[in-house]
C-alpha cells in the first residue's frame, strides 16, 4: 500500500476551500514520505476542476456522468471502494465536511480500517504517521495512532494552509463511471438550498456571530452589514437558531459547525459552552457584550463592554471608511 | 414498527475533565444520556406512537450506563438491553460496532437509530460501521422522518452544508440524528416509576460469542497521548466612549492581530 488520495470535494464548479488545503497538505506529506499524491472528484463536467486539481497531485481520478452531479453515499461508495481496492493507498483524506463525514466512515465500515474524524494535526515523525484530534466536545486533544491500512482522516477546514499553485502538472485519467443501481436502495427526492448566494461558514475568513442579545431577528441586519464590510458571513447561537431568527446551517456550536476562522466576532452571546466547542480555535476572538462576566469573555483576544446597538454601527462606518 | 436505538452514557458538557499522569482522565462526576441519542430516542418513541411496534434501547458500556436506560424507558420506550463492558476496551468506535452488531443479530427490526455522533469521542463513527456491518442503508445527520408503514419506506430530511435534502429509503435503514428532529420529552413521574421497576436484560459480551481476546484484535486505533486544550486566551480589555472603542479596536486588530 502506498500513495496518498485526497478526496476533491467540490461546489458549483469549483474545488472547496478545504480541498486546496488538503491538496497542499497532502502533497507535503507524500513529498516527505516518496509517495504519490493523487485526488479523486466525483461528479458531473468537472473538467476545469480537475485541471484546477492537477496542478497539485501526480494523478487525478475523474470520474464524470450526469448520475454522479448529486451526492448519494450509496452510488459514490461503489466508486470509491472499487478505486481504493485498485490504487491501496495509504493514507485518505478528506475535509470534515458534513458529505465526507457521511461516506468515509461508511467506507472505513466497508473497508475495516481506521478512521479519524475532525483532525487538526498530522505528525510525521519517522515515517510514521499519527493523528491529533478532539475528544469531549474539544476540551481534551489526543493523538491517535491508527492500526489499519489505509488511514481515512477528515481534516477539519481551516486547519491547514492552501499553499501557491505548484508547477508542473500531473495527469488526469478520466475513469469509467459503472453503478449497480440495484444495490441503491437510497434515492434522492430533493435538494433545498438555504438560499441562492450558499454561504458555508466554515470556509470563511471572518465570522461575524450574533445572540440572544440581537433581541430579533430583524437586527442582525446589522451583523450582515459588519459581515459584509469584513467580508465574512454571519453565524449564530443555538438560542438564535431555536427562535427561527437564523437558519440551521448557520449555527456555531456542539449541535451545529465547528469553525476556526482568521477573525470571529463574538456579538451579544454569552458564551455558553456549547457555542465555544465550535468557535474557540479561531485564530482571533473579538467579543461584545454589556456584561463584563459573561463567559465568552473567558475565550476572547479583545473584550469590549459595551452596548452591541452602539459600537456595532460605529465600527460599520469606521470600516467602511478604511476600505474606502 | 419495531426500533432499535442505541445509546451511550456520556460525561455532561459541562463537566471538568482533566487529564492526570498516564494519560488517564479524571471526569467530574456528572453524567448524562448523549445529546443525540436522546434526540433518537425520543423520534423512536413518537415512530411507534403513530406505527405502533415496539421501541428497544441498548448501550454498550458499563453497570453505570443502566441510568440512561432507564431514562429512556421513563420516557417511553419499551425494553433495555445493557452489554457489559467489562475486558473489552469501550473506546474504538470499530470494536463498539461490532458488538452492537452481534448483539442485534437475534433481534428484530425495522429502523435503527443512533446519534449523530458521541460527546467523548467527537467521531461519529460507529452508526456508520454498524449499518455496514449488518449490511443496511445509512442516512447520517436526519433532521425530520416521516413514516410510510403500508409502503416499509421511509422518507428522511438530512442537513447537507448547504440546507436540507430529501430522501427516500426502504426499511430496514440506519439513521443518525441531527439537533432539530423533535424536542426530547421530559419524563412523568409515573414514568420514572415504572421505569425503576423495569427489567433490564444484561449480556455479556462472551454471550455475545466474542471472546475479549480476540476484539482487541479488532480495534482500529490506539490513543498515545492526552492533553487539555489550552482554551484561556489573555484578554485585552478595550475602553472608552463607542467611538473610542472602535477606533482602538481597529487599530488593535490591524498592527497586533494583523487580520485586517
Amino acid at each position: 500500500m502506498s500513495g496518498i488520495l485526497i478526496y476533491g470535494e467540490h461546489r458549483e464548479g469549483k474545488l472547496k476551500r478545504v480541498s486546496y488545503e488538503l491538496l497542499s497538505k497532502g502533497r507535503e506529506i507524500a513529498q516527505q514520505l516518496g509517495e504519490k499524491a493523487k485526488v479523486v472528484i466525483l461528479g458531473n463536467q468537472l473538467e476545469e476542476v480537475a485541471q484546477e486539481a492537477s496542478f497539485y497531485a501526480d494523478e487525478v481520478h475523474l470520474f464524470e456522468d450526469p448520475i454522479l452531479e448529486n451526492y448519494n453515499s450509496e452510488v459514490y461508495l461503489q466508486i470509491l471502494e472499487k478505486l481504493i481496492k485498485r490504487e491501496e493507498p495509504s493514507l485518505i483524506m478528506a475535509g470534515a465536511t458534513f458529505q465526507a463525514r457521511e461516506l468515509f466512515p461508511l467506507l472505513g465500515g466497508i473497508l475495516e480500517c481506521s478512521v479519524i474524524v475532525e483532525c487538526v494535526d498530522i505528525k510525521t515523525g519517522d515515517g510514521k504517521l499519527s493523528y491529533v484530534k478532539p475528544f469531549y466536545g474539544g476540551k481534551i486533544l489526543g493523538e491517535v495512532i491508527p492500526k489499519r491500512y489505509p488511514h481515512i482522516v477528515l481534516v477539519r477546514p481551516r486547519v491547514f494552509q492552501a499553499k501557491e499553485k505548484p508547477v508542473g502538472q500531473g495527469l488526469i485519467r478520466k475513469e469509467e463511471v459503472q453503478i449497480d443501481m440495484s444495490k441503491v436502495g437510497i434515492k434522492t427526492l430533493d435538494v433545498f438550498k438555504v438560499k441562492e448566494k450558499i454561504t458555508d461558514i466554515t470556509e470563511a475568513d471572518v465570522v461575524v456571530c450574533g445572540g440572544r442579545g440581537l433581541k430579533a431577528a430583524e437586527n442582525f441586519n446589522l451583523l450582515m452589514e459588519l459581515a459584509e464590510v469584513l467580508g465574512g458571513v454571519v453565524g449564530a447561537t443555538r438560542a438564535v437558531v431555536d427562535a427561527g431568527w437564523r437558519p440551521q446551517s448557520e449555527q456555531v456550536g456542539k449541535s451545529g459547525k465547528t469553525v476556526s476562522p482568521n477573525l470571529y466576532f463574538a456579538i451579544g452571546l454569552s458564551g455558553a459552552i456549547h457555542h465555544v466547542m465550535g468557535m474557540d480555535s479561531s485564530k482571533v476572538i473579538v467579543a461584545i457584550n454589556k456584561d463584563p462576566t459573561a463567559p465568552i469573555f473567558e475565550y476572547a483576544d479583545y473584550g469590549l463592554v459595551a452596548d452591541l446597538f452602539e459600537v456595532v454601527p460605529i465600527l460599520i462606518e469606521e470600516l467602511k471608511k478604511e476600505r474606502g | 414498527m419495531d426500533i432499535l436505538v442505541c445509546v451511550k452514557r456520556v460525561p455532561d458538557s459541562e463537566a471538568q475533565i482533566e487529564v492526570k499522569e498516564g494519560n488517564v482522565l479524571k471526569i467530574e462526576e456528572k453524567y448524562t444520556m448523549n445529546f443525540f441519542d436522546n434526540l433518537a430516542v425520543e423520534e423512536a418513541i413518537r415512530i411507534k406512537e403513530k406505527a405502533g411496534g415496539k421501541v428497544t434501547v441498548l448501550t454498550f458500556g458499563s453497570s453505570s450506563s443502566i441510568e440512561v436506560l432507564r431514562t429512556a424507558l421513563a420516557m417511553g420506550a419499551d425494553e433495555a438491553i445493557l452489554i457489559e463492558d467489562e475486558n473489552v476496551p469501550h473506546n474504538d468506535e470499530f470494536v463498539t460496532a461490532r458488538i452492537l452488531s452481534k448483539a442485534i443479530k437475534d433481534i428484530p427490526f425495522d429502523l435503527i437509530l443512533c446519534g449523530r455522533e458521541a460527546f467523548d469521542t467527537s467521531s461519529g463513527l460507529v452508526g456508520p460501521f454498524l449499518g455496514k456491518m449488518l449490511g443496511i442503508p445509512v442516512i447520517t445527520m436526519v433532521t425530520k422522518v416521516e413514516v410510510k408503514p403500508e409502503e416499509r419506506q421511509l422518507e428522511v430530511e438530512r442537513e447537507i452544508e448547504e440546507g436540507k435534502e430529501l430522501l427516500r429509503v426502504n426499511l430496514p435503514v440506519l439513521l443518525t440524528t441531527q439537533k432539530g428532529l423533535n424536542e426530547p420529552r421530559v419524563p412523568t413521574v409515573m414514568g420514572l416509576l415504572k421505569a425503576m421497576k423495569a427489567p433490564i436484560k444484561r449480556i455479556k459480551v462472551e454471550d455475545l460469542g466474542i471472546k475479549p481476546d480476540s476484539i482487541v484484535e479488532e480495534t482500529k486505533v490506539e490513543i498515545s497521548k492526552l492533553w487539555e486544550e489550552k482554551k484561556k486566551r489573555r484578554i485585552r480589555w478595550i475602553k472608552g466612549t463607542p467611538e473610542e472603542m472602535v477606533k482602538e479596536l481597529i487599530e488593535l486588530l490591524k498592527s497586533e492581530a494583523r487580520v485586517l
